[in-house]
């Protein structure tokens, strides 16, 4: 499966990176490289096998449904790039 | 006696119970060494005040008695751990200034148990490479150099700077962690020794992910008694992670006996890759025989789905790795790039993350956004997962049919130079894996042993594989396996 400019500013968008225009050719070489890796996998017969979702067969274990840790709002924020009066902060993302 | 900062954790263990030295002077002797080795790079951060108070605290401990095996062994801890106020950054931009206000699991069990914080060592970032090049940190180099060469050498990735520190004896041991391969082909580059632990036998929590159903933590130490000692302290159940189950932790160091007899090692034929070079068939085989020499019956056995290991991991490990890391968005934590005044919330994250990313790690984010995306979902994500089934089947079977544990060589080649493959297709860089990644993929135990020098001196490694929760069974072969390498080659000092 080779990749195009224009699939490869979608993969771009959808991992949220910029990447710049005259960038573009190049990254879809790349992709596609690795995908041709990845091609080998069509060579295996998989009908009939389940996909793994878990190494270890283990059942979750559940708690109690209460909060285990709590009212730390500061230590929170502390490494916030940017925190105002005790929230995150965004550009404005509502007209 | 060697310098203090040469012991091995047992020897150091002792020579602190004994009182011949003080965990203070061992943690001096530790600090002196890093300083003295800064062209290595394996540092990022050096915490010599946490580590003094700590060694102080545990000389106390000491005079008391009954201190635990780690009390006043000074450790190094790879930066993909949370450190609480250590800055934590996964030798990437985008978490710089990130100072973790929480202790990961792993780190507080052996501060518990009075082990001393050196600092935080160098690695690819957030774990992704095979050579520590792709650090926001700049490349560790290894202390290894080819006889007669003063090239430039990997210490391998991505736990690149555990390998360098613990090869070079600037601490006594050091964490690591292992997603494909990233313990146990340092260790073998830098002839120390690796274990990666079956999935779920150390917790992941405050462990920064990468991949969050390969990615486990373990022990980097210069012998398979030291890795045993520092496994014990870091396994254990934790509420915290859901995928630790609550199994008791053997004492592990207690298991090595070096008595193989009645146990049966498979020799995986598919193992046997093309272009391996002669002296790594060799040592393969030289390490088969003193495994029988020890008393176990050597097998040929079949795994018929390794050669398909590498491209599925390639697409699992990057979809699990383009979904952990959509945290990082400029908002929480670390770097924000600057928007211009008409940019909105995509803008910002967008630019933070292409900013803050290194090249690799953008690469596998955008894999991985591919391969989940509709429409390649099925035929790359959830055809990779069935391939992963029939591959822990392959093992399943071969465990089922009687056999321990498996041997087989730890890399395809001894360490290369920094930058060697900085033009390859990133793939080239992808096939070190070819031995390691199989283990991750079935969630086994695996540990890698120094076993023998190349023709040019650098250090090659075995890798013993173990049954699901039977490291005490796999680092006994270990164990033997030392024994009969006797192994006791150091790199020269340069630096």
């Amino acid at each position: 499966m080779s990749i195009d400019i224009e699939t490869a500013r979608r993969v771009a968008h959808l991992a949220r990176i910029e990447v710049a225009e005259a960038d573009l050719a190049a990254l879809a070489t790349e992709l596609s490289g690795i995908l041709g890796f990845m091609e080998q996998l069509n060579a295996v017969d998989v009908s009939g096998v389940e996909p793994m979702t878990s190494v270890t067969p283990m059942t979750l274990a559940l708690r109690a449904d209460v909060v285990t840790e709590g009212d730390i709002r500061d230590q929170v924020l502390a490494n916030a790039p940017d925190a105002r009066a005790g929230f995150f902060t965004v550009p404005k993302v509502v007209e | 006696m060697p310098e203090l900062n040469a012991l091995t954790i047992a020897a150091a263990r002792d020579g602190l119970r004994d009182g011949a030295f003080t965990a203070a002077e061992l943690t001096e002797g530790c600090l002196n060494a890093i300083e003295a080795a800064a062209p290595l790079n394996a540092f990022s951060t050096v915490t010599a005040d946490r580590a003094r108070t700590q060694a102080a605290a545990a000389d106390a401990r000491l005079r008391q008695g009954e201190a635990p095996d780690l009390c006043g062994v000074p450790l190094g801890i790879k930066d993909l751990f949370c450190t609480e106020g250590t800055p934590a950054q996964a030798a990437s931009n985008i978490l710089e200034g990130f100072r973790p206000p929480y202790e990961s699991t792993v780190t507080a069990r052996l501060w518990e148990r009075g082990a001393v914080c050196l600092g935080k060592l160098n690695m690819d970032e957030f774990a992704m490479g095979s050579s520590n090049e792709t650090s926001a940190y700049g490349p560790v180099v290894s202390p290894w150099r080819r006889a007669g060469e003063t090239a430039r050498l990997t210490p391998g990735g991505s736990s690149g700077g555990s390998a360098a520190a613990v090869a070079a004896d600037l601490c006594l041991g050091a964490t690591g962690t292992d997603t494909g391969g990233s313990i146990r082909q340092p260790a073998a580059f830098t002839g120390i020794v690796g274990v990666k632990p079956t999935y779920g036998r150390c917790s992941r929590w405050g462990i920064i992910a990468f991949a969050s159903s390969l990615d486990q933590a373990g022990p980097m130490a210069r012998t398979v008694t030291d890795a045993a000692i520092l496994l014990s302290a870091m396994a254990g159940h934790d509420a915290k992670d859901s995928t630790s189950p609550d199994l008791p932790v053997p004492d592990f160091a207690k298991a090595l006996r070096g008595d193989l007899r009645g146990r049966r090692i498979g020799i995986p034929r598919e193992y046997r890759v093309e272009g391996m070079p002669s002296e790594i068939e060799a040592l393969w085989e030289r390490g088969a025989e003193m495994l029988r020499d020890a008393g176990a019956e050597i097998v040929e056995i079949s795994l018929p789905h390794t050669k398909y290991a590498l491209p599925a991991y390639y697409v699992i490990a990057p979809a699990e790795a383009s979904s952990n890391l959509a945290r990082y968005d400029g908002v929480r934590y670390g770097h924000r790039a600057r928007i211009g005044a008409q940019e909105g919330i995509t803008e910002l994250y967008e630019r933070t993350r292409a900013e803050g990313f290194g090249k690799e790690v953008q690469r596998r984010i955008m894999i991985g956004a591919y391969v989940l995306s509709a429409g390649f979902y099925d035929a790359y994500y959830l055809r990779a997962q069935k391939v992963r089934a029939l591959i822990k089947r392959d093992f399943d079977e071969t465990f089922a049919a009687g056999i321990d544990a498996i041997l087989t060589p730890a890399t395809p080649s001894a360490a290369f130079e920094l930058g060697a493959l900085a033009d390859a297709d990133p793939v080239q860089m992808y096939l070190n894996d070819v031995f390691t990644v199989t283990v991750n993929l079935a969630g086994l135990p695996g540990v890698s042993v120094p076993a023998g020098l190349d023709p040019c001196g650098l250090p090659l490694g075995l890798q013993i594989i173990g049954r699901p929760w039977d490291e005490e069974g796999m680092l006994d072969a270990a164990f033997a396996l030392e024994r009969a390498c006797a192994f006791d080659a150091k790199a020269a000092k340069w630096w």
